[in-house]
């Protein structure tokens, strides 16, 4: 079943702010198994002008399950088939480090969703700023619906 | 001296079935085919693969290690060209990451280019990292 184009546009606000817990970051870092003293270490942290232990480049991934059971993804009216689903592109870009302490608010966009051959895409960003309104980072995320797009009469079909 | 062609330290990673369920946890993404091959393989895929963000992540750390602070990172994009098939076994997958410095800034940047491969096949095309140099 394709997803539904309708989508396309609607915005996300989270319904409540995301607290960057010391212990999280800790966490995070240790599963990828990135020993930074700055992400487990506070004295280290604040050695390097840090006001908090620094999250790893890729930690704010977390705000997307956090807040996915309220974001388009999990909605039955898009249409997606999580099982179906693999990542397509990801980025990141930080306006400034994301550190323990923050309370991060955030809106995700569905960007795009569009056809890739025999696939869809889904393509979302999401705009993360701090407790004073400042920006803190853009994440941008590409999924693959594998096999979901509507078959077309221009395009020989494998059976 | 960084300059353009530097070549960050390679490292090699192994994943196992431990690590994407340590992974799960940590970031929330409990997708089951991360886990569960028998779903995996009901869906298409070979067998459980690993979060392509669990791989952007270790591919990650060459460069925070690199720049030997992870506030230094800026900017990280990546496109997951191909599963990383993680079998049930002591082994698991071998991830290999390279990093090459391609362009430096005026305003003190260098964008780093990655190279991440498995059994010799790419698996993320067009990694770039933007990185503050000290």
């Amino acid at each position: 079943m394709p997803l539904n184009r309708e989508f396309i546009g609607r915005e996300y606000p989270a319904s409540t702010s995301y607290e960057v817990g010391r212990e999280h970051v800790r966490r995070f870092a240790e599963a990828i198994g990135d020993t930074s003293p700055a992400s487990l270490d506070l004295e280290a942290a604040l050695a390097l002008g840090h006001p908090d232990v620094v999250a790893p480049p890729t930690f704010l991934t977390v705000l997307n399950f956090r807040f996915a059971a309220e974001g388009p993804i999990a909605d039955p009216a898009l249409g997606l088939d999580y099982a179906l689903v693999v990542h397509g592109e990801q980025s990141f870009e930080l306006h400034r480090p994301v550190c323990a302490g923050d309370v991060l608010s955030s809106v995700q966009t569905v960007t795009d969703i569009k056809d890739a051959g025999r696939n869809e895409l889904i393509v979302t960003t999401t705009e993360v700023s701090d407790a004073a309104g400042e920006p803190v980072a853009t994440l941008r995320s590409s999924l693959v619906s594998r096999g979901t797009a509507a078959p077309r009469p221009d395009r020989q079909e494998a059976s | 001296m960084t300059e353009v062609g530097t070549e960050l330290p390679p490292v090699t990673f192994t994943i196992t079935r431990a690590d994407l369920v340590r992974y799960c946890g940590a970031s929330g993404d409990f997708n089951i085919i991360h886990w569960n091959e028998r779903t995996a393989k009901a869906v298409g895929l070979p067998d459980v693969i690993a979060h392509g963000m669990y791989t952007m992540a270790l591919a990650g750390r060459v460069v925070s290690q690199w720049a030997g602070d992870p506030a230094a990172v800026e900017s990280y994009t990546v496109r997951f060209s191909r599963p990383v098939v993680v079998p049930d076994d002591d082994a698991g997958a071998t991830l290999q990451v390279s990093g090459l410095v391609e362009e430096l800034r005026e305003d003190g940047r260098a964008v780093v280019a990655l190279t991440a491969t498995v059994a010799g096949n790419k698996v993320l095309m067009a990694a770039r990292a933007v990185v503050r140099l000290p």
